[in-house]
């Protein structure tokens, strides 16, 4: 960096520690959900009913279309060759044999690939999607193992797949740093996370653990993880002139659109993705080399192109969650108060993206503390670009943490419960913010009561059960509320009173549709089967991540600015022969098919009646919500309390998770029956990251050895109990709804809880993720 | 080669080495049937051939001609869903989807599993005649059905209703 670059940067510093200062000072009422959200007080509409999913019969019926279920005229099939190095270049590659097999349209290398601008990363600019920032097949460069070095199109995807394995490729391999200790040797950089860095100190967090009553101080390690959703990465693609039609499986269509098009060099309108449904994402379905390469050959054939990553392929070239090496060390005083909360530690990243698992993010506002070291540091390898998982830093650093917790109530020997309330914070422990709903003792104390924790052994090892050892740990969830900037949504009322919200969001499974359907009825006054909830298309208003467990609250904003904007239209149209003469936008709401007046529900008119007398058959409106500077005037955080009983056996070191309890605290529960799933399916992928989950990687060859799901154990039925999942329902008066997002938060404190529930069972303290069977038996 | 899939005879020319899955998906138009792995591991792609549940992605489609092949097309429709599929909704039994058509088709061919008496890991007493099946069952033999956005609880509970009590 330059001295001017640093003046600016300092310069730029300066002033956005201003504008957070005055943000956080602002009256309340100056910020967005400064005023909560009327629907808070809505008691009888839909908000809150366990209504069944809308598109619940189209999936069970198997109608749901996911992305490679388009047919296009005329569509080749792709199959893509892997590189087998990790770093270095390609010395030769002979394509002939594949070129002359039967069926096959095209063979792209580096050699005959249209030129194309590389992927714009992922929060480099605010549509950015792209999973690494390499160009695609434009040079002869490898940069992991595992890189596209050639695509073949085919008539079949038989034809495709055997014709590429007739391709012959030789490397001129370089030396590539693919262990992590190699890595770290060489030098480790401070991690930065939406741009800021991940560093936070507060007094003298080792002199204080130095002099501390109790302390704890240990090493965490957690591995690789992949997203596995069950469908495949995947698109159908076709060219229309210079207009790119992509039927995409994505959580970012929006995004994906603009990235493409910047990648392209045309307009990101003249970019049409669609992704009506997702067969799962977890932070994996952004833009990935696959939807670049199938665009590229479409372009190179004149034809459509589906691609259809095969399991491996995933693997190879869609990210996952990075490694974490985590010191977590605790001080605290005679009565249990922490007076040093140290959480620091190394995680693997390549140089081609910004994604360094930000492990610190519980330890900033999850407890009160004398002071605080945090820090994440980030050692370069040479592999995949890694990227956001479910829970990005949340899921696996409350492994450390938490763990940390419960060894510390061992080492004090008091119930790790009482410990973790003693240090409750009143505000938020590292910004001074104050909490917008925080009831993390009433989560715990509803919980343990469900959960019959006094029963728990007092003695680790005490409770056997045949050659079955049983125990019981608890941790905690946390999670923050994010809305991000970007957010727009459309209101229509047609002249039978029919509402149709147009967002370019996205379902992925978390009931979009069905849960901001209810909120639409609620608030414009409408029955549930009145609502249409269209989404998935680039081409409505909005940009919508499905990520950070911030798509119910970004579309909650919108749909709020647009039912203000919706309302100013509708009282225009309404005149002065109306009941509603005179009002104002804010002054009326959503009642019985119509608009009424908040203080006299009886200056009611129906929407169809407004339409009607103005002779129109229907009226849109528009709406952009404010930025989203709630998240600086207010420390908005969800919590939970995950319980769980474990049963090791005393022979094998086999582990079965026998109960299991999640306590949530995220404001107000929007629909409690896909809440409930999305609770579980946290809790569900907690528990492969605890005990079966870890991506292999070849620190020799820099290659994953198990990329298919007979290597990589996901839960399965059988490792998964009745899970009982209860929230506290407190709103949020300063979020949407009352709502926090809930996405995420399932898979945190989950790692913790159950190496909690072990020890309580074995007296075994379990460090190392996964928890396998080794890790437990002498 | 010919073809019996949901009761309809269906005529295709293709190659030899296509998956009954492919078949389903890139030839008949029947994309209801999930390819997560083609390899046999994730169970998206369960049909049912003559009631017996199977993999398709690790079945040639050549082997199939002659034998009655039904899809998640052929269990019930949007407007009239079999009551299993009716259960997956009421219970919340998925997510995305996309697992589902699968763990549906593998529900119906480990009813009759059971039925026959067909013992399975979990099963205690291997020479019993018949089975009863308690939620580990049902667990133990929905295992080959993966699903990663965790609706197992949802899918054990349809599973229950439709093939345990209804039929008690």
């Amino acid at each position: 960096m330059s001295i001017v670059d640093e003046a600016k940067a300092t310069v730029k510093g300066a002033v956005q520690g201003v504008m957070q200062k005055a943000i956080a000072l602002a009256p309340d009422s100056w910020i967005p959900g400064g005023v909560p959200d009327p629907l808070i007080r809505e008691r009888h509409g839909q908000t809150g009913r366990p209504v069944s999913r809308i598109d619940g019969p189209m999936k069970v019926a198997g109608q749901a279309p996911f992305a490679a279920e388009f047919p296009l005229d005329g569509m080749a099939y792709a199959a893509v060759l892997f590189s087998r190095i990790a770093k270095g270049r390609i010395a030769s590659i002979d394509t002939a044999m594949a070129e002359a097999a039967p069926g096959v349209v095209l063979v792209m290398t580096h050699r005959n690939a249209p030129r194309m601008a590389a992927m714009p990363p992922f929060m480099s600019s605010a549509k950015a999607a792209g999973g690494n920032d390499l160009p695609i097949l434009q040079d002869d460069r490898i940069h992991w193992n595992g890189q596209p070095v050639a695509v073949v199109l085919a008539e079949t995807q038989e034809q495709a797949d055997h014709a590429t394995s007739l391709i012959e490729v030789s490397y001129a391999a370089d030396e590539a740093v693919t262990s992590f200790a190699e890595a770290k040797a060489q030098g480790t950089k401070p991690g930065e996370f939406q741009g800021q860095p991940l560093k936070l100190a507060v007094g003298d967090a080792e002199d204080e653990l130095a002099k501390a009553a109790f302390k704890v101080d240990a090493v965490y390690k957690t591995p690789r993880h992949n997203h596995n959703p069950i469908e495949l990465h995947a698109a159908t693609v076709g060219w229309d002139g210079d207009t790119l039609r992509v039927h995409d499986a994505s959580q970012a269509v929006a995004h994906v659109a603009w990235s493409l098009g910047h990648i392209f060099g045309i307009g990101e309108d003249k970019v049409r993705v669609t992704s009506p449904f997702v067969g799962g994402g977890f932070g994996s379905k952004t833009l990935w080399d696959h939807q670049v390469l199938a665009a590229a050959a479409s372009k190179l054939a004149g034809r459509p192109v589906r691609i259809m990553l095969s399991r491996e392929g995933v693997y190879r070239i869609v990210g996952g969650r990075t490694l974490t090496e985590q010191r977590c060390a605790i001080g605290a005083d005679a009565d249990g108060r922490f007076t040093a909360l140290v959480h620091t530690g190394t995680v693997a990243m390549t140089r081609h993206n910004a994604m360094p698992e930000p492990f610190i993010l519980p330890a900033r506002s999850a407890y009160q503390s004398g002071s605080f070291d945090l820090r994440v540091d980030v050692a370069y390898v040479d592999m995949i670009a890694n990227t956001f998982m479910r829970a990005p830093g949340e899921s696996v650093g409350t492994f450390g943490l938490e763990s940390a917790i419960d060894e510390l109530a061992v080492a004090m020997d008091i119930d790790p419960i009482e410990l973790r309330l003693k240090n409750e914070p009143e505000q938020d422990p590292t910004t001074g913010l104050p909490f917008s709903q925080r009831d993390v003792e009433k989560a715990y104390r509803d919980g343990a009561e469900r959960f019959g924790w006094t029963e728990r052994p007092k003695t680790p090892g005490s409770w056997r059960d045949g050659e079955w050892l049983v125990g019981m740990g608890v941790a905690t969830a946390t999670y923050p509320y994010y809305r991000m900037p970007g957010g727009a949504a459309r209101l229509t009322v047609d002249a039978t009173g029919h509402v149709t919200v147009d967002i370019a969001a996205h379902e992925m499974g978390m009931g979009t549709a069905t849960a901001h359907s209810q909120v639409t009825a609620d608030r414009l006054g409408v029955e549930l089967d009145q609502v249409t909830f269209n989404y998935g298309d680039n081409v409505l208003p909005g940009v919508v991540l499905a990520g950070g467990s911030q798509q119910t609250a970004a579309i909650g904003a919108s749909i709020i600015a647009a039912q203000t904007a919706l309302y100013t239209e509708l009282l225009k149209l309404a005149g002065n022969d109306s009941p509603l003469a005179g009002l104002k936008p804010d002054e009326v709401g959503g009642y019985r098919g119509g608009l009424a007046a908040l203080d006299d529900p009886s200056r009611h008119e129906s929407y169809a009646s407004i339409l009607s007398r103005a002779q129109r058959d229907s009226v849109s409106a528009e709406g952009t919500p404010p930025m989203p500077l709630e998240l600086q005037h207010w420390s908005m955080h969800s919590h939970g309390a995950i319980f769980v009983e474990a049963r090791v056996n005393a022979v094998t070191g086999e582990t079965r998770i026998s109960r299991m309890l999640g306590s949530f605290d995220c404001g107000v529960i929007l629909n409690p029956k896909t809440a409930t799933s999305q609770f579980r399916g946290g809790m569900i992928m907690g528990l492969g990251l605890a005990l079966t989950e870890e991506t292999m990687f070849d620190e020799r060859t820099g290659r994953i050895m198990n990329p298919s799901l007979a290597e990589y154990h996901v839960p399965v039925h059988l490792d998964v109990p009745e899970i009982d999942v209860i929230w506290t329902g407190i709103p949020d008066p300063h979020a949407p709804m009352g709502a926090r997002g809930i996405g995420e938060i399932g898979i945190t404190g989950v790692g913790a809880a159950v190496a909690n529930a072990i020890y309580n069972a074995t007296g075994r303290r379990v460090r190392d993720l996964p928890i396998t069977l080794d890790k437990i038996v002498d | 080669m010919e073809f019996t899939i949901n009761g309809s005879t269906r005529t295709f020319d293709v190659d030899i080495r296509t998956s009954l899955l492919d078949l389903l998906r890139e030839h008949a138009g029947l994309p209801g049937t999930k390819k997560g792995c083609n390899q046999g591991a994730c169970g998206a792609c369960t049909v049912l051939v003559d009631g017996e549940r199977i993999n398709s992605c690790l079945a040639l489609a050549v082997q199939y001609q002659g034998r009655a092949i039904t899809t998640i097309e052929g269990v019930g429709t949007q407007d009239a869903l079999a009551d299993i599929q009716a259960a997956f909704v009421e219970h919340d039994g998925f997510q995305c989807g996309y697992c589902t058509p699968g763990q549906i088709c593998s529900a119906i061919g480990m009813a009759a599993e059971a039925k026959r008496g067909l013992p399975s890991h979990v099963t205690q007493d291997l020479a019993a005649d018949s089975v009863t099946l308690d939620d580990d069952e049902l667990r133990e033999r929905m295992s080959g059905n993966l699903c990663r956005c965790g609706a197992y609880n949802g899918i054990v509970a349809a599973v229950r209703q439709v093939f345990v009590e209804e039929v008690a």
